[in-house]
């Protein structure tokens, strides 16, 4: 490939280019990687959240880049200030034939600036346009399930000040929320049954990990047992008569997964991991998830699977036909505040509770 | 009488024109490539039942011995391979049922599939096959595959004159897959307690028992096999460099070390003397390798067996007997909320 007298020049000029160049290059690498660490200084920074007392090694490391980074959704967040109603003022039910009966005694102006936002809030322009569809119908329950969770579940969606929740916290603009979810157990073409039919298989609900992908449905839905230690050093029992497993394990480890994803934490946000179990070693933010836990109980069961039969059949879950359904990350969207703890409902009386909204 | 095979100007293979130290090398210097050794043929026929052509390969040669094969199966080889594919096959194929026979699927999700031991309600029944069934007849074939190995390491060391220190240390491996896979099991009253068969789902498997039994970091047994376990690897860094810096003084040639102490031992012996105030022998430091990696899995199995069957939550075993601390009052969490975004 080469010219004949450069293979012959070579051949009589033996030379070891390797080791200088290895040299060479090993310096010149360092001195480059030292000159750009200078200049544009370290690109992986890291800093931590301390959760537990030092030397229990409980922290939360994040790149400070990822810190730095702000909700993308925030800036969709619509807003606009109440309009304190003075005495005579007309109702959206006296104004408007087809006023939506649930909203109907507001008065015309909140009435208005209610629909606009829940409309921008919801992406959905049709929204309560006297017109009946089944995004309307939903909305009406979706309605009393903010107000209930804004009364009800003071202690998990307050619990670091005052934020609330509207339809944004979920929708951020979209009309259908995004990260619920859908059962999808037993798996698709499986070909098994028991354990093997609901777990190793790379899925949503599962996180992507084999652990099993049932874990929202039986713990998040059917209320079903997360807990799976013994609390003294040796109690009798056998897995085959119901004592806690493996298997158990596994799910309980995968919620865990996902809760963890959900708002951008590790274990040690809320347990000292050298004890899962233990109550008196927990974090404040344990106290906090575990009304979360029983909030998304209860809304999947008395809110969410309501509207089954008002969404069209292309809206239901793709294998088993279900209502799309919450947990965690449908309002926390990888954060530990949803909208990293912004004040939604401050404009909001109309959403803070099924009774008549006070304007302040 | 063997044949010497390899003549004088085999044994050193040069490559390029400098010519490096044979010792200050990650790869073996020394290949031997000539006419493939047969090993002894004796009174038994024994040539009659090694198979395959040997060969020769540069890239071998590097790691280890250049030539490869002719290998010994023998009656228990024979088993303990159809035994073993027979497992490989099963474990294969109910992955492949599992993602509906599509094979980009199966390739796709190959490291989270697995072939999952019975549901926990059958007990110690024989469950439907696709509930654990497969599993069960998997697993015995496993289980006569490596027990058929492990009556090959040992047969054969008998037919070399050999010590059974292989074998024996095999059997060390061979208590923990069974304390795993059969006596554990058996205790607990349910096949579902056995390992899954899958790349992730073992893993799974590893950390979601010792969550649930509180925490195996405080089984003191899971201790002793951590410390066999990082000790053996010391121990064989410790010695693989200690041999290979007095390989210019002979020092590979161990065996000749053991009976006729040369320079090569004196040095390597002086060196960690003087580091540590003590030396192993030639001999000694491979009775110190066996043990720690034979104690490794004898210890760990110890430690699963008890697991579930006598302690069921070992963070409060351990402090039930001051083998962890036992905090008073309150530990504090409260100062911390986390309060970041």
């Amino acid at each position: 490939m080469l010219p004949k007298w450069f293979n012959d020049w070579n051949k009589k000029n033996p030379t070891n280019v390797f080791g200088p160049g290895i040299v060479i290059g090993v310096v010149g690498g360092a001195v480059f990687v030292a000159t750009m660490l200078v200049a544009w200084g370290q690109p992986f920074a890291t800093t931590s959240t301390q959760t537990g007392p030092r030397g229990t090694g409980m922290s939360i490391p994040e790149f400070k880049s990822a810190m730095a980074m702000e909700d993308p959704t925030l800036d969709t967040f619509v807003s606009s200030a109440p309009i304190i109603p003075k005495p005579g003022d007309q109702t959206a039910g006296q104004a408007y034939p087809d006023a939506e009966p649930l909203l109907a005694d507001l008065t015309k102006e909140n009435y208005d600036r209610l629909v606009d936002a829940m409309r921008a809030w919801t992406g959905i322009e049709i929204l309560f346009n006297g017109e009946e569809s089944y995004q309307t119908a939903v909305a009406r329950k979706m309605i009393v399930m903010t107000q209930n969770i804004n009364e009800e579940w003071d202690g998990h969606v307050n619990a670091n000040g005052q934020v609330g929740v509207t339809c944004a916290t979920c929708h951020r603009g979209q009309p259908v929320p995004s990260e619920t979810w859908f059962k999808n157990t037993p798996l698709l073409n499986t070909n098994m049954a028991g354990w093997s039919a609901v777990q190793n298989r790379a899925t949503s609900t599962s996180n992507s990990t084999s652990l099993p992908s049932d874990g929202l449905e039986e713990l998040l839905v059917n209320y079903g047992q997360i807990s799976v230690h013994d609390l003294e050093s040796r109690v009798a029992g056998s897995p085959a008569d119901g004592a806690r497993t493996i298997q158990d394990t596994e799910r309980t480890y995968g919620l865990m997964n996902y809760f963890a994803n959900s708002l951008g934490v590790n274990c040690n946000f809320c347990h000292n991991s050298r004890a899962f179990y233990d109550a008196e070693q927990v974090t404040p933010q344990w106290a906090t998830a575990s009304l979360g836990i029983a909030m998304v109980l209860e809304l999947n069961n008395d809110y969410i699977a309501g509207v089954e039969t008002d969404l069209p059949s292309e809206r239901l879950g793709p294998i088993h036909q279900d209502v799309p359904k919450v947990a965690c990350k449908t309002c926390h969207k990888g954060y530990q505040q949803p909208y990293q703890g912004l004040n939604v409902l401050a404009d909001w009386p109309e959403l803070a509770s099924t009774g008549t909204p006070v304007y302040e | 009488m063997v044949e010497l095979v390899a003549r004088t100007a085999d044994l050193a293979k040069p490559s390029g024109v400098i010519i490096m130290p044979e010792y200050q090398n990650i790869f073996t210097q020394v290949q031997v490539q000539a006419t493939p050794d047969w090993g002894m043929d004796n009174a038994n026929n024994m040539m009659d039942e090694r198979a395959g052509n040997p060969s020769f390969s540069t890239a071998i040669g590097w790691i280890g011995n250049a030539q490869l094969g002719p290998i010994y199966l023998g009656y228990f080889g024979v088993v303990s391979l159809a035994t073993g594919l027979l497992w490989f096959n099963i474990v294969g194929f109910n992955m492949l049922a599992q993602v509906g026979w599509d094979l980009p699927e199966f390739i796709r999700q190959l490291f989270w599939l697995a072939l999952e031991p019975p549901s926990p309600e059958y007990g110690l029944t024989m469950p439907p096959l696709n509930d654990g069934g497969w599993y069960i007849i998997a697993s015995f074939f496993l289980l006569v595959s490596v027990c058929s190995w492990w009556l090959r390491t040992y047969l054969l060391a008998e037919q070399h004159g050999m010590g059974k220190h292989v074998a024996w240390a095999f059997l060390g491996a061979i208590w923990l897959f069974l304390v795993l896979g059969l006596f554990r099991p058996v205790l607990m009253g349910s096949w579902s307690e056995a390992v899954p068969y899958g790349i992730f789902p073992h893993l799974d498997w590893t950390t979601a028992f010792s969550i649930r039994y509180g925490n195996l970091y405080y089984n003191p047994f899971h201790c002793l096999s951590i410390v066999f376990l990082y000790g053996s690897v010391l121990l064989f860094a410790m010695h693989g460099a200690t041999i290979l810096a007095v390989t210019r003084q002979g020092g590979d040639r161990e065996l000749e070390q053991i009976i006729d102490r040369g320079t090569a031992s004196e040095r390597a012996g002086l060196f960690w003397r003087w580091t540590m105030g003590f030396n192993a022998t030639m001999e000694g430091i491979h009775r110190w390798a066996w043990w720690f990696a034979v104690l490794t899995p004898v210890t760990g199995g110890i430690g699963i067996l008890l697991t579930g069957t006598v302690v069921d939550n070992w963070f409060i075993w351990a402090q039930e007997h001051y083998f962890a601390p036992a905090y008073d009052g309150s530990y504090g969490y409260e100062a911390y909320n986390g309060g970041g975004n």
